[in-house]
């Protein structure tokens, strides 16, 4: 990665640069004609979670997608703008998507593990890796860590998919944390879940924030005020006839919440949109 | 047509609607239920109908083939023409040996070209033309690979062999295995392919590492439509693998390029011929095929259950 190339941004607008993982900068972002998102820059931090909340449409998860290049898979997908991941463009024709996400792991809104068995799902990403040292501890180590080790210690080579849905979604961040990415995408992670199993994925995020950064979307806005400490807010635009999606407002989850300096977001958190 | 419409009372609104618990009883008295039973009646009626010849096929075979099933039919050669007893061993092997060609040949590329077909390039041209020349192959008559094999490869070779009618088959597996194993791969949800490419998996990391592996029971249940298709095919081994009196060996070693022996060719040869013996080793063969057919069905659906677990 020694050539790897410098990234133009200048340092962010709100704080110091050493604590800044990802700073990403989405200029436009087109799917084939479709103008998805314009002028969203968001500086996500080391060691915290970041949470994007907005209406339906308004490219939430089409901003975390870029983060770690899962955008590509999309045809007539258009992207302007960086996204500087530890001062390296992982945008640029230089960089390889494949390896990006192996730094940035995802956890998706469905859980979806493989239809494989509970310990292969955890190993997947060291096989994928060719890590040759002891697998049962990387595994053993990822699940104790998803908080759910316990439940499955007697079970390993069962099938992913006998578990809970709440389960299986922790079977799923512990398949992300296995290979120690940097940062860890989650795009609705709870949306599919009851609400015991939502509140322990949020204890979950509060737990796994000493090691990772976090970045999070999501519908709910009591789930961003109770684990996020940083939150922005997109709305869509619909002005020039499309639905472009944009960041209103960026802060502190407190911030945003109590105090937000733009009327949209104002109203989106006190419910006067619907 | 009025009578037969439920008539529920229809309150006006605002009011709750009244039951009258009478009209709430099954009744065949009320046309409605007796049009439905009628009707329940003649499906089942007509579905036995339907089975009608497949069981029929199934208890001659078992009358007539049965009785001269035995371990000898099974293992020795077939008979000459005032011969008794005899056997039909070697049309057992060259069966297994001829589809397991047509097999290897025609399940690694049919799966390679699924992968390209659901995968690579879905939308391409190339992935059109090529679908739409394998649904008509799967059609195709399967005298026309005969003829195929006979000009592609015996003529070339030089003469009638095993190899021969294994590319004649294989030409017949070809298309219902590549199509089944692309319906296969594309049935994998795309939130399982989305977490190995999140993962960091490459396209072909993705591609072995699970989409085959979880597409693995469809693609399997495509590879033994195919089996069972090419082990009962006559007309394409008649231009390719002719038939044998003889095992398919040369010096005790395999030869497959010589003229084979096949349970199909066999049926057809000795069915026809004025012989008892000759036409009960047929019935014989018969079932002894149909028997492989089911075997292979059903380790099929059992590897592929054990597989879903």
């Amino acid at each position: 990665m020694s050539l790897a190339p410098q990234c133009s941004l200048n340092s962010v607008s709100n704080g110091d640069k050493d604590g800044v993982v990802i700073d990403c900068d989405v200029r436009e972002l087109y799917y084939g004609k479709f103008k998805a998102v314009r002028d969203t820059r968001i500086a996500i931090e080391r060691g915290k979670i970041t949470a994007f909340i907005g209406p339906s449409g308004c490219g939430k998860s089409t901003v975390l997608r870029c983060l770690n290049r899962m955008n590509d898979l999309v045809r007539g997908f258009r992207f302007e703008g960086q996204v500087c991941f530890q001062g390296t463009d992982i945008y640029h024709n230089s960089i390889d998507p494949v390896a990006v996400r192996r730094y940035i792991g995802m956890v998706f809104q469905q859980p979806n593990p493989f239809a494989m068995s509970i310990f292969r799902n955890v190993a997947f990403g060291l096989k994928l890796n060719g890590y040759k040292g002891d697998k049962a501890e990387r595994v053993e180590n990822a699940l104790r860590r998803a908080a759910l080790w316990d439940e499955v210690k007697d079970k390993l080579h069962d099938s992913g998919l006998s578990l809970s849905g709440g389960q299986q979604q922790r079977l799923c961040i512990a398949r992300a944390i296995a290979t120690q990415p940097q940062v860890l995408l989650m795009d609705e992670p709870c949306s599919a879940l009851d609400p015991i199993a939502t509140r322990r994925i949020e204890d979950l995020m509060l737990e796994l924030k000493q090691n990772f950064t976090i970045v999070i979307v999501t519908h709910n806005l009591q789930q961003a005020q109770r684990v996020a400490d940083k939150t922005g807010f997109l709305y869509v635009d619909t002005t020039q006839g499309g639905r472009t999606g944009y960041l209103v407002e960026y802060g502190e989850t407190r911030q945003i919440f109590e105090d937000p300096v733009e009327k949209y977001t104002q109203d989106y958190i006190s419910g006067r949109f619907s | 047509m009025n009578e037969t419409v439920f008539s529920a009372p229809v309150s006006p609104v605002g009011e709750p609607v009244r039951i009258d618990i009478s009209q709430l009883e099954k009744s065949l008295r009320r046309p409605r239920s007796a049009f439905s039973f009628v009707l329940s009646v003649l499906v089942g009626l007509m579905t036995i109908t339907a089975l009608v010849p497949l069981f029929s096929v199934i208890f001659m075979l078992l009358v007539r083939g049965g009785k001269k099933l035995s371990m000898s039919a099974l293992t020795e050669l077939p008979p000459s023409a005032f011969e008794l007893g005899g056997g039909f061993g070697n049309a057992i092997a060259g069966t297994v040996i001829m589809v397991g060609i047509a097999a290897l040949i025609s399940v690694p590329v049919g799966i390679i070209a699924a992968v390209f077909l659901a995968e690579v390039a879905p939308e391409s041209r190339l992935a059109k033309v090529v679908r739409m020349c394998a649904k008509l192959m799967t059609d195709f008559p399967s005298i026309l690979a005969g003829v195929f094999a006979y000009g592609a490869v015996v003529l070339i070779t030089g003469g009638f062999s095993a190899a021969a009618g294994g590319i004649a088959l294989s030409i017949l597996m070809l298309p219902t295995v590549m199509l089944t194993a692309e319906e296969a791969i594309r049935m994998v949800p795309s939130k399982i392919r989305e977490a190995a490419l999140g993962m960091g998996a490459t396209q072909v990391q993705t591609v072995w590492m699970v989409l085959l592996p979880t597409a693995f029971p469809g693609i399997l249940t495509g590879i033994m439509l195919a089996v069972a298709r090419a082990a009962g095919e006559t007309a394409p081994l008649l231009f390719t693998a002719l038939f044998s009196n003889y095992w398919l060996a040369s010096d005790g070693k395999i030869d497959l390029m010589q003229p084979t022996a096949s349970l199909a060719v066999l049926i057809y040869n000795f069915s026809a011929m004025p012989f008892e013996n000759q036409v009960e080793l047929a019935w014989a063969a018969a079932l002894v095929l149909v028997l492989m057919v089911l075997t292979v069905n059903l380790t099929g659906q059992a590897l592929s259950r054990n597989r879903t677990e």
